[in-house]
């Protein structure tokens, strides 16, 4: 690792004055909560803040839940979410995505907010051997295009970036219409977590909407009925430990036998969490019929632009959709 | 473990940070130690407290051959700073068995031949202990998406399995660490 200093405020005021800066390799320092990806971006110098910033113990850790949906305190683990009894009745879509995330190691580790975090898996970014990754350093380039590219992205994607985001919490909570709630010294203010990351464009090393000494306090999903019925397919190289391939998360109100509402966001296919409104629309009023399902899954492809090895993926995720819908709509 | 460490790096690293004065709990007992802030979990316990039981592997989170309990729970010492988990209970290994009395999944790793080489089996034995104590070793499948953390290149997978099948027998999620 970089040497770095690292502090360790008694209060979160303290921290938020110290103004760092999650997610981004040009700020000069930088937060640190359950540390699994971060430690991991140290080791490998993808990473060298000068001053690293302990979040440890500062934020809240509470899982509530009430007539007005779900609140995670950002510092909750993976483990603590994923097992949480009324998270597993009410909003069974997010105990799904984190049970089929990271290890129970890590997920024991790893928080709520580091999740919605954690940087790519592009292995041009986690590998500082190769020069170019515009992402890690800015201008420089890169390399997954016309690299090695079958892990990569096929929408939102720039002739700068092709990067997917790997969280699965994400896809998940995008799917509900979550929110996050965002903190600084200046004070809070919430915005939908559909907005809170960033398309690559030209400025591929900016993640996420964080300003300087802004941290993420918490993430509230409303309540639904749609919420219960749900389904979380991840399709990957591995049954347990691995990053998707192609995921597809999906919550349906039903009315008999039809869709009255879908929601559904992409895992592994996009630059970030992708929600597709297209395929939503589509789906209201239909049935579960496969022909009608597969016509609207294929709305998904509209702007889907692959790179060579990771074709694969538009035709993936449309029968993702499809298969995942069926399931959704299955249960009780 | 990071292969390629560039050369201004490499430099920038003999300049040391400010080392930072923490008490870790280990097995038990108050360790007070002075460390560079870059030093994790896994580190303090090898190179600080000579605690050599848990192995690095990977150094990355991958291999689980670090894996020890924090306040019960199965963690990868290799992805906590250890001036960040002060205040925590850390059992490693060393403080599984009572005396010479091994704990029910050391002995049964033993009866059932569940290793090669022996690296990852601190690891294994850690993850696996954790394993049953929150109830995950009901069937071979769940042992096997419940263990997926860990790694073994010798492949003794089958025999791990079996292995945390009898432990959990014998002692039950509420006993089983």
């Amino acid at each position: 690792m970089h040497p770095f200093t690292l502090d360790r405020p008694r209060d979160l005021a303290a921290a938020l004055a110290l103004r760092a800066q999650a997610g981004r390799n040009d700020a000069p320092a930088e937060y640190i909560a359950g540390g699994t990806d971060m430690v991991q971006l140290l080791q490998e110098y993808v990473r060298q803040p000068e001053r690293l910033v302990s979040l440890a113990g500062l934020l809240d850790n509470r899982i509530e839940i009430g007539p007005q949906g779900l609140r995670l305190g950002v510092a909750a683990t993976m483990a603590e979410v994923a097992a949480d009894p009324a998270v597993v009745e009410q909003f069974p879509l997010i105990s799904e995505a984190l049970l089929n995330s990271a290890s129970p190691q890590v997920r024991n580790q790893a928080t709520m907010g580091g999740n919605l975090l954690q940087r790519t898996r592009c292995p041009y970014f986690r590998d500082v051997g190769y020069a170019a990754c515009n992402k890690r350093a800015p201008g420089s380039g890169c390399a997954a295009i016309g690299g090695e590219n079958r892990w990569h992205a096929v929408l939102g994607t720039s002739d700068d970036c092709i990067a997917t985001n790997p969280s699965d919490l994400a896809v998940a909570l995008v799917a509900l219409d979550a929110a996050v709630e965002i903190r600084g010294a200046g004070g809070s203010r919430s915005l939908p977590l559909v907005d809170f990351h960033r398309l690559p464009a030209a400025t591929p090393h900016i993640e996420t909407v964080l300003e300087p000494g802004e941290v993420i306090a918490a993430i509230t999903v409303p309540a639904s009925s749609a919420a219960r019925r749900s389904h979380y397919l991840k399709v990957r190289d591995r049954a347990s430990f691995e990053f998707a391939v192609v995921s597809a998360a999906v919550a349906l109100e039903m009315d008999g036998a039809r869709i009255r509402q879908a929601r559904i966001a992409l895992g592994g296919v996009g630059t970030k969490p992708w929600r597709v409104p297209r395929v939503e629309a589509a789906l209201a009023g239909a049935s579960l019929e496969p022909q009608s399902l597969r016509q609207a899954a294929a709305l998904a492809a509209e702007n889907a632009h692959g790179r060579g090895h990771n074709d694969f993926k538009i035709e993936l995720m449309q029968r993702a959709i499809v298969r995942a819908v069926e399931i959704a709509g299955a249960r009780a | 473990m990071p292969g390629f460490i560039p050369e201004a790096a490499a430099q920038a690293a003999d300049a040391r940070p400010a080392p930072l004065d923490l008490v870790l709990r280990v097995n038990g007992t108050e360790h007070r130690l002075t460390l560079d802030p870059r030093t994790t979990l896994l580190d303090a316990l090898r190179e600080h407290l000579h605690l050599t039981g848990s192995k690095k592997g990977c150094g990355l989170g991958q291999c689980g051959a670090c894996t020890v309990r924090m306040d019960g729970k199965g963690v990868k010492s290799c992805l906590s700073l250890a001036a960040l988990v002060e205040g925590r209970e850390i059992t490693t290994i060393e403080g599984l068995a009572q005396g010479d009395q091994l704990h029910p999944l050391q002995a049964a790793f033993i009866e059932r031949d569940a290793f090669q080489c022996g690296y990852c089996t601190s690891g294994q034995i850690m993850a696996g202990v954790a394993c049953i104590a929150e109830g995950h070793a009901g069937s071979p499948q769940e042992i096997r998406d419940w263990m997926s953390g860990n790694l073994c290149r010798c492949g003794a997978y089958d025999h791990i399995v079996a292995a945390i099948q009898d432990a959990a027998g014998a002692t039950g999620p509420a006993r089983g660490g």
